[in-house]
């Protein structure tokens, strides 16, 4: 089976700096893949490579077989590729509903027209409304996005990246700041979503990780550590070492560590 | 209510020329013409956020495309404003790559110069009759077969009529997808680009959609004035445009006219009893504006929302 | 080539001399946009007060020349102090509201400039020992503009080493990158920052006394030198000296060599090497703002 996202030897070089440094693994289709590592790690810069945000220096990114590296971004959203952003990143004077509506209109085809009101395109609200029920904010969907709370606004952020119906999701650190109710639901919502989207997490809340991932991948210092199933990534010496420098690292994977 | 108020607005224009004075209706007309060029702006600076003072070179090839046709090809208003539409249009998809490299001051800068440049071109073409402006444009006919408007009230209907068409389409513009998407474009370029948007093709049709609106407002201008000079479309144009529109409040079609009215209405009687202190008093609204009006007279009823 | 040359090298002096004026214009907007987040739409202004100054007390004598000088960049940093305490209570406001209010004051001061010295545009007398022509690769040319070009090149020279080569140029150029971190470390920006503007409208003022027998004061001057200020900078790259330089040298050289070749078409050419410029490099020949 084709894997849902393939990167070769991906590069990004900041001059002398090596953000990410021939970095190569695969994210199984319909897999629930994390991707974790120390500060620094180049996690965020991964996301902005696959999403298309940035050019990548040097290597391929693979999306479904199909070679997108020189893909502009808002062609790879077409390609199914759609990321949420780590600082929730919203149309802030927009109401929640528009919000999902631009995300929606756009997959629709329908976001040049240009003289038909949204309001009698009744599909087009009926699918932004079951998103914003979805992410359990039905009642706030005329509130401004100005106006929402921090957790709101993620799950807002996660209802805009599923209108644009995802074939591969990437999440980048979904659950930071939000309290353990909000992270709890955030998982359910993941958990639910149907096999054939593929999620790609970058996270801090190991917990999280280890709960909602099958696969982990671990990067350090823009360099790509291990690939494997949650367990043998606990198991695995250089992680350790990665992680905490030297060789104790009994308490890294312990319940609840941050 | 919303609805009534605009139908007892309407009956309100219908009627004027009834109401007031020839040379009242006149500076009516004026208010309408400019009214639609803030609307242009507005489109660009309210709507999508890309701060524009060069609207006027768009208003400027309107007017002159009209007077060019009226002399030319034909006295049927409509064609003249469609011709001038479309030379205002085809000039904003040239220069509108151009200024949207740019975003925010710079932006502006580029608009500005725009605008500087058409004014020089204009002063400075054979085909504009230079700085004496374009004289000898015949009355405005407004349909074929029918006779020539000579009144101002007459002339007056003609304009209303033109306006009327152009808000009416960019209120269902406002509340389309695309002008869902403008706003969002305002609010999170790089958000919009993430959705899968090519954000700068959507900057780019606006800017051409709000140029050929211009064009428009530039055509009636030439049906009403009968005369285009190289002043009509100069700088301090683009500025009260911009005035209007803030005046009004961003975003607020309704508040720009509304803005178009209050300023040429201080350039005309207030203006008129302090002659010669038109520039002066202008200036004075800008400053006051800035300081007592920051979110303009529309600021307290946002444009009205899907889902609200 | 030679034959070319040879027909436009008066073009191309003038040029010269006009990009330089452009300069002390540019590089002020530039600055002060950088530094204080301030578009300055009356930065016209300062160059017509500067003019202005010029006419009023130039009388071809070295002492009027000098007179002129010390009024017109007094009252030159009494405008720019005035600019900047007006636009500093609009700083969170955005850029909208300080380009009208600046606009505003741009045209009550254009009113309060017709009232005083008409509607005319008004000839400089330069000083009788620089009033002359002299021949330059065989062709006439008023000494009065050469010397214009050495004083305006020592000017942009000194200003590009202040700038770009001192400590205070750096610290200038920190607070430009990175407002925050300069008022972390200790420096009042506020000072900086009022300081350049000072700067920036004291060089528009002695720009208008020097340059006012070019381009003489009169109606829409301060609208003219202040769009192809803003092309220059826009040209250039906000907020850097060197692009402001570089920029006013190629916009002089257009603009008088343009009106020199196809004088009709001058206008579309300034627009044209915008054009070249931005699709080449969007930010800018040189950019500070937003190079990260």
């Amino acid at each position: 089976m084709t894997p849902a996202l393939e990167l070769r030897g991906v590069s990004q070089h900041f001059g002398s700096l090596r953000a990410l440094d021939g970095v190569s693994f695969s994210v199984a289709s319909g897999s629930r893949h994390a991707v974790i590592g120390p500060n620094g790690a180049g996690k965020s810069t991964l996301f902005a490579l696959v999403a298309g945000a940035r050019p990548a220096t040097a290597g391929r990114v693979i999306v479904d077989g199909q070679d997108v590296t020189d893909l502009a971004e808002h062609r790879r959203v077409h390609a199914g590729v759609v990321r949420t952003f780590q600082h929730s990143s919203l149309f802030l004077k927009c109401t929640a509903l528009e919000n999902v509506l631009l995300a929606a209109q756009r997959k629709a085809g329908l976001s040049w027209s240009m003289l038909r009101p949204l309001r009698r395109r009744s599909p087009l609200l009926e699918e932004a409304n079951d998103l914003l029920e979805r992410v359990d904010l039905q009642d706030r969907s005329a509130e401004a996005a100005g106006s929402l709370s921090h957790g709101e606004r993620r799950q807002l952020e996660l209802a805009v990246a599923l209108a644009c119906r995802p074939r591969l999701l990437l999440l980048d650190e979904p659950a930071a700041g939000l309290s353990p109710r909000e992270t709890g639901r955030l998982g359910q919502v993941v958990r639910q979503l149907p096999d054939d989207v593929t999620v790609m997490l970058v996270e801090h809340d190991l917990d999280l990780v280890f709960d909602l991932a099958d696969t982990v991948t671990v990067l350090h210092l823009g360099e790509h550590l291990v690939t494997g199933t949650p367990s043998e990534v606990r198991a695995s010496d250089e992680v350790q070492t990665a992680y905490l420098g030297a060789g104790d690292s009994s308490d890294l994977f312990l319940e609840g560590a941050p | 209510m919303r609805r009534l108020a605009g139908v007892g607005l309407l009956v309100l224009l219908l009627a004027l020329p009834w109401m007031i004075n020839p040379y009242a209706i006149s500076t009516v007309t004026r208010i309408l013409v400019i009214g639609l060029l803030a609307i242009s702006v507005n489109l660009l600076t309210g709507v999508t956020g890309l701060p524009t003072l060069g609207q006027s070179a768009y208003f400027g090839i309107g007017a002159y495309t009209g007077a060019i046709v009226s002399t030319t090809l034909t006295d049927v208003g409509p064609v003249q404003m469609l011709i001038a539409a479309v030379a205002a249009t085809v000039a904003a998809a040239v220069t509108g790559p151009v200024a949207m490299r740019a975003r925010g001051v710079s932006f502006l800068m580029i608009t500005l110069a725009i605008g500087e440049i058409a004014y020089v071109a204009a002063r400075r073409l054979d085909i504009t009759h230079g700085t004496d402006g374009y004289a000898g444009i015949p009355p405005v006919v407004p349909l074929p077969g029918l006779p020539a408007l000579r009144l101002e009230g007459l002339v007056y209907y003609y304009v209303l009529g033109g306006f009327l068409l152009v808000f009416a389409l960019v209120m269902l513009l406002l509340r389309s997808p695309f002008g869902l998407a403008l706003r969002g474009l305002r609010d999170n370029e790089s958000r919009l680009r993430a959705v899968g948007y090519p954000t700068s093709r959507f900057g780019v049709a606006i800017y051409c959609i709000a140029g050929g609106i211009a064009g428009v407002a530039g055509s009636l201008w030439t049906s009403a004035q009968q005369f285009v000079a190289p002043g009509d479309m100069g700088f301090s144009v683009a500025a009260l445009a911009l005035l209007a529109v803030v005046i009004g409040g961003l975003g607020s079609m309704w508040g720009s006219v509304v803005g178009a009215g209050l300023v040429v209405l201080t350039q005309d009687y207030i203006g008129g009893y302090l002659a010669g202190y038109g520039t002066l008093l202008l200036g004075i609204l800008f400053v006051l504006v800035v300081y007592l009006l920051p979110r303009g007279i529309a600021g307290l009823s946002l444009p009205k929302k899907v889902g609200a | 080539m030679l034959g070319w040359f040879d027909a436009n090298v008066v073009s191309m002096i003038d040029g010269v001399a006009y990009g330089l004026l452009l300069f002390t214009l540019a590089v002020g907007l530039s600055l002060i946009f950088g530094m204080m987040d301030v578009l300055n739409l009356a930065h016209g202004t300062l160059y017509l007060i500067g003019a202005y100054a010029a006419y009023a007390l130039s009388d071809g004598s070295w002492l009027g020349l000098l007179l002129a000088l010390v009024v017109g960049v007094l009252v030159g940093v009494a405008g720019g102090g005035v600019l900047a305490a007006l636009t500093q209570p609009l700083a969170q406001r955005g850029h909208l509201d300080q380009a009208l209010l600046t606009l505003g004051i741009a045209f009550i001061a254009s009113d309060i400039f017709s009232k005083i010295f008409g509607s005319e545009v008004l000839p400089i007398s330069v000083p009788s020992q620089v009033a002359g022509s002299v021949t330059v690769f065989g062709q006439v040319y008023p000494v009065y503009r050469l010397l214009f070009i050495a004083i305006a090149g020592g000017l942009a020279l000194m200003v590009y080493l202040l700038f770009e080569r001192s400590s205070l140029g750096a610290l200038v150029r920190a607070t430009v990158a990175d407002r925050d971190m300069v008022r972390a470390s200790g420096v009042d920006t506020r000072v900086v920052m009022f300081g350049v503007f000072a700067f920036g409208a004291a060089l528009a003022a002695l720009g208008g006394v020097l340059g006012a027998p070019i381009l003489a004061p009169g109606p829409s001057v301060d609208e003219t030198v202040l769009v192809l200020s803003l092309v220059v900078i826009v040209v250039g790259g906000l907020g850097s000296v060197t692009g402001a330089l570089l920029g006013a040298l190629l916009i002089g050289q257009v603009q008088t060599l343009g009106v020199a070749l196809m004088p009709v078409y001058a206008p579309f050419l300034i627009f044209g090497a915008m054009l070249l410029v931005l699709a080449w490099r969007p930010q800018g020949l040189v950019s500070l703002v937003g190079r990260s």
